[in-house]
């Protein structure tokens, strides 16, 4: 029963229309891995802190991982040590309950520290502008190298914003 | 205001009166919040009884900084009532826990959002915060977080455990608090129903309808008939990419991650759609006060219909596969139980609920557009373990398809959104939707000329919180992961 029924599902993705000219995730993701290879030396490693964000950026960095761009097939890792990790991709107006967190993580990171900041709010506080309990943009914590508007981002845009960082 | 949501004025009697009387008849707590405006000092406390919302507006004097605790009554309280102590400087009596909740210590004030916020001397504390000790031969402690490994929100766990096993969990929550109660204070309408979408991304379109009604019961007004029929659409849509979202990783979590992958791609096609035809991937600012800010074109409408018997197709194929997996079976048999008399207790609703044996869905209960057109059946398990938790969701997931199938065929024409005056400042107002977790709820208050005086948002992972706390114990540390992702609560919702 099984085998007959992964072999529906995977014929269905061999069935699929070719992606159509708008849809370059896949391309885009190729595309960074090899910048990457030839930055760094290895594919990328991402760390991932949600600086108090409402969670809405998490679930497109979540969908970097979907068959359509397939980050992780392609080598892509999110990594769970600041030290271990190329890239810092920041979310969230960042909470003063997580400024620490974020100042700690960036300390840990090795050189180049390339901080990608996504979404509106961690550009500069968003619609969560002017509370007493956040710190207002990622880049008035650590220093930012790209940014990535939207509310949220999406893939594309997400994947973009990684091409920009590691092309430097 | 809809007709099953009520408020009554109470003095501090009958403000316990109530909650006597609730737990009496086996109500439950839906949301307890603080407030305070130009023309108001106090705190809200909702229950729910027989398919309707009382909520008990408890006025307090300037010169009154306490009000009573209910926790004795409704454990679910007592976190609520911390945060509002942490936020409005507002004591409950008779609440033991006296550690602070939302507050870290790290605002450089007290109780910011009293009338006389107090500069705090010092800050973090929070690594002080006293964690409860269960002390014994071979218990050790394990901490984690609030910074974790995946891509996950921040939050921070107390694991006590002998050997492989959790004997106990406790959580430190907060850490993405981002003061949308202070915020929502002299906001402009459209400002705060932004805000509303972004008190829990997963959640945009049940919080934005939940603050929609509110002001919409503030000002009296009803929105057009296929407005309502659309905020339905927009909401069963929100469920649904949920449910995948979180099919697809429960599996990843037990180690099927061909799952994962086919649930993501029908989640990420399903995002598509919606930016397609309604503008956002997530749905977000859609729905507005007065109605929603798009139609669906006929053309999308077919749209809809196809991809939507295609995706049941899909999900069909995957529940038997799911179903007939040996090793994901025996990850989700039996881990993370939470008995229907533990829930119960709890009052707790939503996908955890109805997966611990408690009835009820606010869709089928109340008699409500679209939902009271469409015989919603609710989803019920009793066994209260991850593999109920999934159950749940892939039952609610092919009613939903099935419920978009009818809106589709008997959506009412005609206007989309109404006239939104600018109301009587001081009118207050609460919405009460099911959303994708569990009751969302929000209450306003109506400032001059287009304003808020104040606002709140309250989540369902405020009841759901506590509740994971004791599904955890007897599991083992490593099993974590996997109940944690079976219960998929909001932090942000939560710490707002
Ligand atoms: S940018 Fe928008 S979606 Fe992303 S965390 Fe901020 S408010 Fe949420």
């Amino acid at each position: 029963m099984h085998h007959i029924l992964y072999r529906i599902l995977k014929t269905g993705i061999l069935t699929e229309p070719a992606p159509s000219p708008s849809d370059t995730l896949l391309a885009q993701a190729e595309n960074l891995s090899a910048l990457s290879y030839r930055r760094f030396g290895h594919s990328l490693s991402i760390r991932h802190l949600d600086a108090g964000s409402c969670n809405g950026c998490e679930l497109e960095i979540h969908l970097l991982n979907s068959p359509y761009s397939m980050l992780e097939a392609l080598g892509f890792r999110f990594v769970a040590s600041p030290r271990h990790a190329d890239l810092l991709m920041v979310t969230g107006p960042v909470s003063l309950h997580m400024k620490e967190a974020l100042l700690a993580t960036w300390e840990a990171m090795p050189h180049p520290k390339l901080v990608v900041a996504v979404g509106d709010c961690s550009l500069d506080g968003g619609v969560f502008a002017g509370s007493y309990a956040v710190a207002g943009g990622v880049d008035s914590v650590v220093p930012v190298r790209v940014r990535v508007p939207g509310c949220p981002p999406d893939p594309r845009a997400l994947l973009q914003g990684l091409i920009t960082a590691v092309e430097g | 205001m809809n007709k099953d949501i009520s408020i009554q004025h109470v003095d501090e009697a009958g403000y316990v009166g109530l909650a006597e009387s609730i737990s009496g008849c086996g109500g439950r707590l839906v949301a307890l919040w603080g407030a305070r405006t130009y023309g108001f000092k106090g705190v809200f406390s909702a229950y729910c009884h027989e398919n309707s919302l009382l909520v008990a507006r408890l006025s307090l004097p300037d010169s009154r900084s306490t009000f009573p605790s209910v926790s004795a009554l409704f454990p679910s309280a007592v976190r609520m009532e911390r945060a509002v102590r942490d936020l409005f400087g507002l004591d409950p009596e008779g609440l033991s826990d006296r550690r602070p909740w939302l507050d870290h210590g790290d605002w450089g004030t007290r109780a910011p959002l009293s009338e006389s916020p107090r500069i705090a001397t010092f800050s973090g504390d929070d690594g002080d915060y006293p964690f409860v000790w269960v002390s014994g031969e071979g218990v050790h402690e394990i901490p984690v977080g609030p910074v974790h490994a995946g891509i996950i929100e921040p939050g921070h766990f107390r694991f006590q455990v002998v050997g492989e096993k959790v004997l106990r969990m406790e959580e430190r929550l907060g850490f993405t608090h981002k003061g949308i109660d202070g915020l929502y204070r002299g906001a402009s309408r459209a400002k705060a129903a932004r805000l509303s979408g972004r008190v829990s991304g997963d959640s945009t379109v049940g919080h934005a309808l939940a603050f929609a009604q509110a002001i919409e019961g503030a000002l009296e007004i009803e929105t057009p008939p296929r407005s309502k029929w659309l905020r339905g659409l927009f909401l069963e849509r929100e469920r649904i990419a949920n449910h995948l979202g979180d099919l697809g990783a429960l599996a990843n979590d037990a180690g099927l991650s061909f799952g994962l992958v086919q649930f993501s791609r029908l989640k990420e096609d399903l995002f598509r759609q919606n930016r397609d035809l309604f503008g956002h991937r997530l749905l977000m600012d859609l729905v507005v006060p007065g109605g929603v800010a798009r139609d669906l074109e006929p053309a999308g409408r077919d749209t809809l219909i196809r991809s939507g018997i295609a995706l049941e197709e899909t999900v069909r194929i995957l529940e038997t596969l799911y179903e007939e997996h040996g090793g994901l079976q025996d990850r989700f048999m039996g881990t993370g139980v939470l008995s229907p008399e533990i829930a119960g207790r709890l009052g707790l609703t939503g996908v955890v609920g109805r997966a611990s044996g408690q009835r009820g869905d606010l869709r089928a209960d109340l008699n409500r557009p679209p939902y009271n057109d469409l015989a919603v059946m609710p989803a019920l398990e009793t066994s209260g373990d991850v593999r109920a938790r999934v159950v749940v969701r892939f039952f609610e997931l092919l009613e939903c398809l099935r419920l978009e199938r009818l809106i589709m065929e008997r959506m009412p024409d005609g206007p989309i959104q109404c006239p939104v005056p600018e109301g009587v400042p001081g009118s207050e107002g609460v919405g009460w939707v099911e959303g994708w977790r569990g009751e969302i709820l929000s209450w306003v208050r109506l400032g001059r000329s287009g304003t808020l005086e104040g606002g709140h948002s309250h989540d369902p992972s405020w009841i759901l919180w506590p509740a994971l706390e004791l599904a955890v114990p007897g599991n083992l540390v490593a099993d974590f992961p996997l109940i944690n992702k079976s219960f998929n609560l909001s932090y942000s919702g939560h710490d707002v």
